[in-house]
């Protein structure tokens, strides 16, 4: 049982066309993530399930029942803005008492509502509070339980931790993750931060240029990107262009411009020898000192310290600036600026995907 | 030590005209106003002193009636001015695109930019037993013979609202304005209804702009001159009419005088009984941030 299915949903603005033919469904109770750079349609996709735009075609779904001629007031989605946008003239309690008073409820049943979705957020007692005097964290969980008071089919969520610092927003991350548990509802969250997709998804969808490039769970996209912008846009890699030499049982040789060879994963279909490639590398699958598979050579260039994900740049023969991931600066291995060194990754840890034009 | 000083100057220097201004345009004439409306003349420069003035107004009924029927009808054209400005405000700040907003904006100041008496005249040339909407009912048939629209309490209140209005929608843009639009597609995404989402965040979200315009709008209603006589006649009972006439035609300054004052602090009480009642105060909306 899909909570949100989407069919060929499109939006177009005059001639400009912000979401084209989008078809995606949402499982009950799974979270789920539009991943994709900003002005790639993926706001315009969730006002139209919200009922803020209306779609130029397609279908909207939610539990079954298209909700296109339903108003916005009537859906039973709910939405956490990218600001939050608490009323900041009532309380915390008013603000979530909002939506059960929009309903007619009686005041005991409000009261006991409220009361109970606080604890559920762990902030019991915050109800007479005003949101002024909130921590960006705990409005972030007021905004939630605003909606979740009401019991939506699913929970919108418009880049809500974009605007919390980078520490909380470590930690509000998997916050999100506990509560969409907790409260067993299907979440549709959507972010142009690859980490947040990645981190707290069941499946994430990548979106580019109003179209969705991929969707699938977060370790799928990071191992088998399908297109050069998913192999991009998901995780860090190093990106070369080139030119595909030969291509066989699914391998492709490729002519780095500049100089130097590699073999790689095929990633597309439309590779073929002589057309112009693009070849994506992970840093942290690449070590320094020539190994098996493919090998370059360059320069150390600097070293960038940064515990766990730390990098060594260095500048190859043919130009390009490399991050190296492995070999982390445990001291293990001793590397200067300016030494000259080979680096080497195995030929199943390359990717290529083929340009258009 | 000397950069203190510097800084204590500079700031004496930036208050001063403002302080100026509030001593010597406003506290210092007041005084004096106050000072003439306990006065008593009893002979040729011989006065003294006592509220002989303001038991005269209190025993004379056409003055205080004066007083209330111009509290009231201010009242009216506030309530009529906040009906009127605040579908265009709303519209101003938060429907009209980006670009139109200026030109509508501007558009409400072009009133402004013709003298008020002139403008008085011009409701004048429509409005007369000779005029546009009079010569036209005729034409079409639907009057028999010349009808007077001016001279009545309804055009009164119709000019009132006309001059005054624009003093209602430029506090109200200017908040309206800072509204975020994500707060009015919460309130209809929690469930709300138009009339709901208006009422319990659009209002509150905007209530800072409603006190201000209506403050500002009765202030100069009660105090305006111009547009009652002019529309209204002789018979407008407007209370600065009866200002005008103490000090001008009756050359009695003293009654004057206690009438400015009687109209300062009546229409004050009416703002702050305006505050009580509405659960508003001051602090918390005109001075808000």
């Amino acid at each position: 049982m899909h909570d949100l299915q989407c069919e060929s949903l499109s939006k177009r603005f005059g001639a400009y066309t912000a979401v084209d033919s989008v078809s995606f469904a949402v499982p009950r109770g799974s979270f789920f993530s539009i991943l994709g750079p900003s002005g790639c349609g993926k706001t315009t996709l969730m006002r139209m399930i919200a009922g803020f735009e209306t779609p130029t075609g397609g279908d909207i779904r939610i539990k079954g029942r298209s909700v296109l001629s339903t108003p916005p007031n009537k859906r039973p989605v709910k939405m956490v803005f990218q600001h939050l946008a608490l009323f900041p003239m009532m309380n915390v309690g008013e603000n979530i008492a909002y939506g059960l008073r929009c309903r007619g409820e009686n005041r005991a049943d409000i009261a006991r509502k409220v009361a109970r979705v606080l604890d559920r957020v762990g902030l019991p007692g915050a109800a007479e509070k005003q949101v002024s005097q909130l921590s960006g964290g705990q409005k972030q969980r007021i905004a939630i339980a605003r909606c979740m008071v009401l019991e939506p089919d699913v929970l919108l969520l418009d880049e809500p931790l974009g605007a919390l610092d980078l520490k909380l927003r470590e930690r509000m991350k998997i916050e999100l993750k506990q509560l969409q548990h907790q409260f067993e509802t299907t979440f549709l969250y959507i972010t142009h931060d690859q980490s947040e997709a990645l981190l707290m998804s069941d499946n994430v969808a990548v979106m580019n240029a109003g179209r969705f490039e991929q969707i699938g769970a977060p370790q799928d996209l990071y191992n088998n990107p399908k297109t050069g912008f998913v192999a991009g846009f998901v995780g860090d890699s190093n990106r070369w262009p080139g030119r595909a030499l030969s291509v066989s049982d699914g391998k492709v040789r490729v002519a780095i411009d500049g100089g130097g060879e590699a073999i790689a994963l095929a990633g597309d279909e439309r590779i073929a020898a002589g057309g112009p490639v693009e070849l994506f590398v992970r840093p942290e699958v690449i070590s320094i000192g020539a190994g098996s598979g493919n090998g370059l050579e360059g320069t150390v260039e600097s070293l960038l310290f940064n515990g766990a994900s730390s990098r060594i740049l260095v500048r190859m023969a043919n130009g390009h600036l490399v991050e190296v991931g492995q070999a982390v600066m445990d001291g293990s291995v001793k590397i200067a600026p300016g030494e000259t060194v080979a680096i080497g990754w195995s030929r199943s840890h390359g990717r290529a995907f083929s340009v258009a034009g | 030590m000397a950069r203190t000083d510097i800084g204590k100057l500079s700031l004496i220097l930036l208050f001063a005209p403002f302080a100026l201004w509030i001593a010597l345009l406003i506290i210092l004439p007041q005084l004096g106003i106050g000072y003439i409306s306990l006065r008593e003349k009893v002979g040729p420069g011989e006065y003294t002193f006592g509220f002989a003035n303001y038991i005269a107004f209190l025993s004379e009924p056409i003055y205080w009636n004066t007083l209330l029927r111009t509290a009231w009808m201010s009242i009216l054209v506030t309530a009529m001015a906040l009906a009127v400005g605040f579908p265009v405000a709303y519209y101003i700040a938060k429907i009209a695109r980006r670009r139109a907003r200026a030109a509508l904006f501007l558009m409400c100041l072009i009133p402004l930019w013709v003298s008020d008496l002139v403008r008085a005249f011009g409701w004048i040339v429509i409005l007369r037993e000779t005029g546009l909407v009079s010569t036209f009912l005729q034409k079409i048939g639907l009057v028999g013979g010349p009808v007077e629209l001016l001279y009545n309490d309804a055009t009164v209140v119709m000019g009132l609202v006309y001059t005054v209005v624009l003093f209602m929608i430029v506090p109200l843009v200017s908040t309206l304005d800072g509204m975020d639009n994500s707060l009015i597609e919460a309130g209809y995404n929690l469930g709300g209804s138009r009339f709901t989402v208006f009422r319990r965040i659009v209002v509150p979200y905007a209530m800072p702009g409603i006190v201000a315009g209506c403050i500002i709008v009765f202030m100069l209603t009660a105090g305006s001159y111009l547009t009652p006589i002019l529309l209204g006649g002789k018979n407008s009972m407007w209370f600065t009419e009866q200002i005008y006439e103490q000090f001008v035609t009756r050359y009695n300054w003293e009654s004057g005088a206690t009438f400015g004052v009687l109209l300062l602090v009546f229409t004050s009480f009416v703002v702050w009984l305006g505050l009580r009642l509405t659960g508003q105060s001051l602090a918390s909306t005109v001075a808000k941030d």
